[in-house]
Formats: C-alpha cells, sequence, structure tokens
C-alpha cells in the first residue's frame, strides 16, 4: 500500500511542522491549556518530592491534565517506534557522519545515538556528563527559563511573547556554544 | 481591541488562588476553572499522543537532528520548528478574532509572559543541555517511548534539575 510505505517514512518538516503546531489550539480548545512540557517536571517534583519548598506547594492535582499529557507522548512514541517505522537508519548529513566518525559514532539504527546512550556508558564520564549533567541541565534550565521548547520557542511565540523570543534566542546560543565548543571536547573523553 | 479584551481580563487574576504557580510561569498551567472528574483528562492522553507520534516522526526528538541544527548542517529542524510556530501564530490569532471557546464553552485566555533574567539565565543552561542530550523534556517522554530505557535516567536527572531550581530559586537572580 503507496500510503502506509509514505507513513513509515521520516515525515518531512513542512508536514510536521504545521502539525506540531496545531497542538496550540488542539489543547486551548480542549479546556484552555497552554501547551508546554517542561512544568510536567514541575508537577513531578510537587506530587513526589515538595520538601516543604514554597515553589512546590501548588495544587498539582489541578495540573494533572498535563501529566496526562506526557504519559500520551510516551505512548504515542511507542506506537510511532513499533508500527509506523519502516526500519530504515536515520539519513544525517555526511558532513555530521564524518564529524562522528572520530568519536567512535558510527551506529545510525536508532533514533538515539546508540553509542553514546546506553546503560553502561552511564558508567563513564563521557556517558556521564552527556545524560546526567545534560539531562540535569534540562530541567534546571527550563523551569529557570520558565519554559522549554514547546512553552517558549512554541505556545509562547504562538502568543507573540517577546520573553518568550528572548528565551528562545538563548536556547539557541547555549545550544550552539555548547555543540560546537563543548560538546567536541566531551566526545573526546 | 478584541485580542485586548482576552488578554486583560480583570478576573483572571482575582480568581487565581495558586499565585506561586503564576509568579514567573505564566505558560503550562491549567487555565480552566471547570472541575471535572478524571477521565476528562484522557482527552489529553490522547493529544499527547499525537504530539508523540509527530516527534518520533519528525526526528526533530534524534540527538543526530539537534546537532545538524547546531552545526548548521540542516534546514529540517528550522523548518519544524519555524512551521509550527507559523501555524500557532495563525491558529492563535483566530482564536483570538472569532473568539473561540473551549469545548466546555469557556472563553479561551491567554496569559502574557513576564520578562526576567531567568529567560536568560536559564535559557542558556538549557541551551547546553539540549545540545548534550539532543532532547528537550518532551522528547525525553518520547525517547523513552522508543525502547532507551536509559533515557529514564536523563529525565531522573531533568527533575532533580528542576527540584535544585526550586530548592535555590530565591538565591538565584530573577
Amino acid at each position: 500500500m503507496q500510503f502506509w510505505e509514505w507513513i513509515k517514512q521520516p515525515w518531512p518538516w513542512y508536514v510536521a511542522g504545521p502539525l506540531i503546531g496545531l497542538v496550540v489550539p488542539l489543547l486551548l480548545i480542549m479546556g484552555n491549556k497552554t501547551f508546554g512540557v517542561s512544568s510536567s517536571l514541575r508537577h513531578i517534583c510537587a506530587a513526589c518530592i515538595p520538601a516543604n519548598i514554597p515553589f512546590f506547594k501548588y495544587n498539582w492535582r489541578k495540573e494533572t491534565w498535563n501529566l496526562f499529557f506526557v504519559t500520551g507522548i510516551i505512548l504515542g512514541a511507542i506506537i510511532a517506534t513499533n508500527w509506523l517505522n519502516n526500519g530504515a537508519p536515520i539519513a544525517v548529513d555526511p558532513k555530521l557522519v564524518n564529524d562522528l566518525k572520530q568519536y567512535n559514532i558510527h551506529n545510525y539504527s536508532s533514533i538515539v545515538p546508540v553509542d553514546l546512550f546506553n546503560w553502561p556508558s552511564l558508567l563513564t564520564v563521557r556517558g556521564f556528563l552527556l545524560m546526567v549533567v545534560g539531562g540535569f541541565l534540562v530541567g534546571f534550565g527550563t523551569r529557570y527559563a520558565g519554559g522549554c521548547t514547546s512553552g517558549h520557542a512554541i505556545m509562547g511565540l504562538s502568543n507573540l511573547q517577546w520573553p518568550s523570543l528572548v528565551a528562545t534566542c538563548c536556547f539557541m546560543i547555549g545550544g550552539f556554544i555548547t555543540a560546537n565548543l563543548i560538546l567536541p571536547v566531551i566526545l573526546h573523553l | 481591541m478584541e485580542t485586548r479584551d482576552i488578554i486583560s481580563q480583570p478576573t483572571i487574576r482575582e480568581t487565581n488562588t495558586d499565585f506561586e504557580v503564576r509568579s514567573l510561569d505564566t505558560i503550562c498551567i491549567n487555565e480552566s476553572r471547570i472541575q471535572h472528574s478524571w477521565w476528562h483528562s484522557l482527552k489529553y492522553l490522547l493529544a499527547g499522543l499525537f504530539f508523540g507520534i509527530l516527534l518520533i516522526k519528525a526526528e526533530v526528538i534524534s540527538w543526530f537532528r539537534i546537532q545538524e541544527m547546531f552545526r548548521l548542517q540542516s534546514f529540517h529542524m528550522y523548518g519544524v520548528i519555524g512551521t509550527a510556530v507559523v501555524t500557532g501564530i495563525i491558529s492563535v490569532w483566530l482564536i483570538k478574532k472569532f473568539k473561540v471557546k473551549t469545548i466546555y464553552g469557556e472563553p479561551i485566555e491567554l496569559h502574557p509572559k513576564q520578562f526576567n533574567k531567568g529567560q536568560v539565565y536559564g535559557g542558556l543552561l538549557f541551551g547546553a543541555g539540549w545540545a548534550m542530550t539532543g532532547a528537550c523534556p518532551g522528547p525525553l517522554y518520547a525517547l523513552i517511548g522508543t525502547g532507551a530505557t536509559v533515557i529514564i535516567i536523563v529525565l531522573l536527572s531533568a527533575v532533580a534539575g528542576t527540584w535544585v531550581y526550586g530548592r535555590l530559586r530565591e538565591k538565584l537572580p530573577h
């Protein structure tokens, strides 16, 4: 079936991008919810480890919709990976393939670079920095900035909020510096 | 004119009892004041499912694609984020223009965001984490769904980062 074959390929940006943008009105119309994922991390803290910190003392039960939303993300990913996938390796720019060769990254079979993100490498300096320190920065930075790519870059910009534009520019600056100057050092470890 | 009305309804602040949630983040917050049974939330599970499929099929959650973006080797990520933002802008504009209501008949409320220095410092730190892990919070959940179980550690670390921010919040410049 032609259609099914097409669905199983990676989707081009001009298909996926507008569909991602439609999540904004979808959540607003479903029940006045503003699109954003990083706040789910805060709700998890508030629900599990509030530790009397004022920042986590609020009625998180009112925000459970966000936890349903992120559970949905996991389920959607399971569906897409198992049933909407043609099993082809991820096609990346030849320049990147060439750059990554020097760090012993050869496996493009999965959307996650298996050479970097795996359980045994957690115990290496490189893996620890990428996964544990990187993850910490994601959680700390998004909350400090008051949002992530979905909350600021997509939702905030959709509502033409200039603080979100500032945040989005800072995400990009932080990413450019890290990917080009710091990451090569970490990958060499 | 119409958009002003929606944004500046004075009732919003008065009825908000969760001031602490609002004080610095006006985003990612439940704007609805209607109480529902838990199963009403299942529709957000479906919305998340839709979003999760998109994240995987667009490959925007791949560490490889993030590296391409930050090394200016591919237009893909810029295309996805750019068209998503344009679609969002048009959608929000239409919602304001036609005063679209939720499926429960509530008026849709959108709040302006306040600027604070956290958007700069936090933004830079998150950008660094994004380049390292190749994932922002949404993709972390999606990556776990792909079967990469080790990403659970990355997610837990992100929860720890959020907690530490909450702990240190008063001492940090905002």
